[in-house]
């Protein structure tokens, strides 16, 4: 977009919605929108409460160790479907129906089987991450190209090398694209699980502002909320476009 | 040394019909893609009713200048005048034929064929009938049905063609249509190419990389330097062409003329 | 010579390599096509779920059979499927909306630069973002009723419409347009003709990834605030420990949520994939 002459970058338009939520907010037409100003000086004073620091701990640790589970089963998974076919046929089906599924449905089922805690968070990001990151690994493993398959049994390597040497890092993109697509979903998971379970973390904090109509406060969180995940999803990303360079070499 | 002095007295020795009548004239042409220059101050006139070919190493911008003919790509300066006029856009008197085929993949054969006829709203039945019988003409009869992914790399082509025969347009412009058709079929493709130009009367400007199918169909050979390109220089091999394919491919005019060439171009790929 | 030095390796591969690939390939031969071998991973996941529940993994975990048998029971009493109408009901609303709302929007966003700038990235943002947040706020405004549940579906399902066909307008074949503009199509006719037949395989597959949102959402609608559908089954049968019937009802909002998908995905092959029918 050029205005004036001059390139504006897209995701100015953001400022743009901003402001637009700062005037309906100061026109006091809904009671649910203050100004974004407002919003802002409670997120901040909000970043500096005890209970949010503590609620924040618990949520990055639910996630990174729900991540780290995720990521440690999907990778050998999808990297298991897609070199041995026999896997592949028995788990295909399943890993295409939880990857799309209502995993919103299985929560109570953790809760009652974890216990209302934190393992039940843990758990809802493992289940929300991990499907995705065993498809797309999947599908990396599935497009190392054969010559190179083939370039590495001519030299005499073994299985082990191959899956090392070639099949890892020839399904890198892949494999990164799907722990990217993965941390998306986590941060969903992380939230859907805090939502149900509304005694931890900023489910319990999401609970307390809505019960009692703070909405500068519900709005302060979920905008904290919000930019964690663009955060992530642009880290990973960041990482991923450092790795592209042999996607395109590769085909 | 004998090919080049035959050359120049077989161009000497006609009038020029480069200037004679030119239906497509590029007249200072330069094209530049941020700070790569693409084409640099090109001129070449295009006889009516003649097969001339833009023939350049890869990245020269043959592409580019044959886009810019056909008014998809605009020029950063110069202009091309098409039956003396000046373009600012696709015209109905030019049609293109596209190197990756360029085929709707959910549309069949005659669909695709008929689809410039269509974008000038002519009726269903007369386009229908055309787009056949030119399906025919490019010898792809009982193919109309078919999907574009049903047929092989040099069928989809000859649909590319029959496409661009459909509008009967004054000139044809072909970016190397038959480099990703393998060799046999390129072959009869080349033949066919040279009977329809025998039947036609139309203008045919062809992009190739390839010096043989260069020299085997032209009459005029405008060579491109490497980047930016420039118009090198112009040869008119005037090969017999009334004998059989192998004839030709075996006449020692013809294999001069691409040795000949050949000499000259490798100075730039060195 | 260098192939001399070579060939040891490459033969020991080979010979390594053999055995797995013809044990493969016979009980490829043997257990034949795809369908058994589908039968075969289920047969595997209930036996599983059978054996954990025997054991049993918690008391709270009941076998297969258990869960089948309740499956049966809530359907004969017409429990399970007054709530799937109650549950498909939002869903369906939410989804059209979603659709026709987010294709409109998604293909304006791809062909107009100004559309582009104002919205696409308000829509990269909510997909990124959990929008399970807002349900909360949904129920402000609209109450424990149908409106809000419909909401909580478009909250989910919109933006990634909205995306997908922004991004399948966006990366129709540069090719094909010229190919148009050189054959002298207007712009309407390279919109109808060319963009929107090039893009509606991307368009389709953005509507499958919207139901699946859809179902989430109002799964977490009504877990989360309305206690109606499926979501009520859930909670009521775990409150009062029937463990059976919650899990029959889980397993069967996932089942049928999989069947759907699978179903757009047969359609979506049928209508748009001429090159990929039958292979
Ligand atoms: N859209 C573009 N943007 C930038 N550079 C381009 C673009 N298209 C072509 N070029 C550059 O211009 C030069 C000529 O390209 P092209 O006309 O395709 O060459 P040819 O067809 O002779 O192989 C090449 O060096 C190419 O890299
Ligand atoms: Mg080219």
């Amino acid at each position: 977009m050029t205005l004036f002459g001059v390139r504006v970058p897209m995701m100015a338009s953001l400022i743009l919605w901003c402001v637009l939520w700062e005037i309906v907010g100061r026109l006091d037409l809904i009671f649910l929108v203050p100004p974004f100003t407002a919003v802002l000086a409670a997120a901040w004073e909000l970043v500096n409460t005890g209970t949010f620091q503590r609620a924040t701990v618990t949520t990055l640790w639910a996630f990174f160790v729900g991540m780290g589970f995720a990521i440690a089963v999907g990778v050998p998974v999808g990297l298991l479907m897609g070199r041995v076919p026999a896997a592949d046929r028995l788990l295909g089906m399943w890993v295409n129906v939880f990857v799309s599924a209502p995993l919103s449905a299985l929560v109570p089922v953790l809760m009652i089987l974890l216990g209302m805690g934190e393992t039940t968070v843990v758990a809802t990001v493992f289940l929300f991450a991990v499907w995705i990151i065993v498809l797309d690994t999947r599908a990396g493993v599935q497009h190392v190209p054969a010559s190179l398959l083939e370039m590495a049994r001519s030299y005499g390597a073994g299985r082990w090398r191959t899956l090392t040497r070639i099949v890892i890092l020839s399904a890198l993109p892949e494999i990164l694209a799907g722990i990217r697509l993965g941390m998306i979903r986590g941060v969903k998971g992380v939230v859907i699980g805090q939502l149900l379970i509304s005694i931890i973390g900023y489910g319990e904090l999401f609970e307390l502002y809505s019960r009692n109509f703070l909405m500068e406060q519900f709005w302060a969180l979920t905008i904290l909320l919000f930019a964690f995940a663009m955060l992530v999803a642009e880290g990973v990303g960041m990482l991923e476009k450092k790795i592209e360079y042999y996607a395109g070499v590769r085909q | 040394m004998g090919a080049v002095r035959r050359i120049d007295a077989a161009r000497a020795g006609r009038p020029g019909p480069a200037t004679a009548d030119p239906i497509v004239q590029v007249r200072g042409i330069t094209k530049r893609y941020g700070s790569t220059e693409a084409l640099k101050d090109v001129d070449v006139d295009v006889p009516r009713g003649k097969l001339t070919t833009l023939l350049g190493p890869s990245g020269c911008g043959k592409t580019t200048l044959l886009k810019i003919v056909a008014g998809l790509l605009d020029a950063t300066a110069g202009e091309v005048l098409v039956n003396g006029k000046p373009i600012s856009g696709p015209g109905p008197e030019r049609a293109f034929v596209f190197q990756d085929f360029a085929l709707m993949p959910w549309a069949t054969v005659i669909t695709n064929v008929a689809f410039g006829l269509e974008m000038r709203g002519v009726p269903k039945a007369e386009r229908l009938e055309t787009a056949r019988h030119c399906i025919r003409e490019v010898g792809l009869a009982g193919f109309e049905d078919r999907y574009p992914h049903e047929l092989s790399g040099g069928m989809r082509q000859r649909v590319g063609l029959a496409r661009a025969l459909a509008v009967s347009a004054d000139v044809l412009l072909l970016d190397e249509p038959f480099s990703a058709v393998d060799e046999q079929t390129r072959r009869k493709f080349q033949e066919d190419l040279l009977r329809l130009r025998h039947q036609e009367n139309k203008t045919f400007l062809f992009v190739t990389h390839s010096i043989e199918e260069a020299v085997y169909l032209s009459d005029a050979i405008v060579m491109l330097s490497r980047r930016p390109g420039r118009v090198n220089r112009i040869i008119e091999p005037a090969i017999d062409r009334s004998g059989s394919p192998d004839e030709i491919r075996r006449d020692r005019h013809y294999l001069d003329t691409v040795e000949e060439i050949w000499h000259s171009l490798r100075d730039f790929v060195e | 010579m260098s192939s001399n030095v070579h060939s040891p390796g490459a033969a020991a591969a080979a010979v390594s390599g053999r055995p797995g690939r013809a044990l493969a390939r016979a009980a490829g031969a043997l257990v034949g096509g795809p369908m058994l071998w589908r039968l075969a991973s289920v047969a595997l996941f209930c036996l599983t779920w059978e054996v954990a529940g025997r054991i049993p993994v918690s008391y709270a975990f009941p076998t297969f059979g258990a869960t089948a048998a309740a499956f049966a029971a809530m359907v004969a009493d017409g429990s399970l499927p007054a709530a799937f109408a109650v549950t498909l009901l939002p869903l369906v609303i939410g989804v059209t909306l979603s659709a026709v709302l987010g294709v409109g929007i998604g293909v304006l966003m791809g062909l107009r630069r100004g559309a582009e700038w104002i919205a696409a990235p308000v829509f990269i943002v909510l997909q990124a973002a959990p929008m399970a947040a807002l349900i909360p706020l949904v129920t402000f405004v609209y109450g424990i009723g149908l409106t809000s549940k419909v909401l909580a579906v478009c909250l989910l399902a919109l933006p990634v419409i909205a995306l997908n066909g922004y991004k399948a307008v966006r990366n129709v074949n540069p090719s094909l347009l010229a190919m148009a503009r050189s054959f002298l199509a207007s712009p309407w006719q390279r919109v109808v003709r060319i963009i929107l037949p090039d893009a509606s395989p991307v368009i389709f597959a953005g509507l499958r990834l919207g139901v699946s949102a859809g179902f989430i959402g109002v799964i977490l609608a009504e877990l989360l605030i309305t206690p109606t559908g499926i979501g009520d089954l859930i909670t009521y049968h775990r409150s009062i420990a029937n463990y059976a019937e919650m899990y029959a009802s889980i397993a069967s909002i996932i089942v049928f949520s999989a069947v759907t998908l699978a179903v757009l995905q047969t359609v979506e092959v049928a209508l748009f994939r001429p090159e990929k029918k039958g292979t």
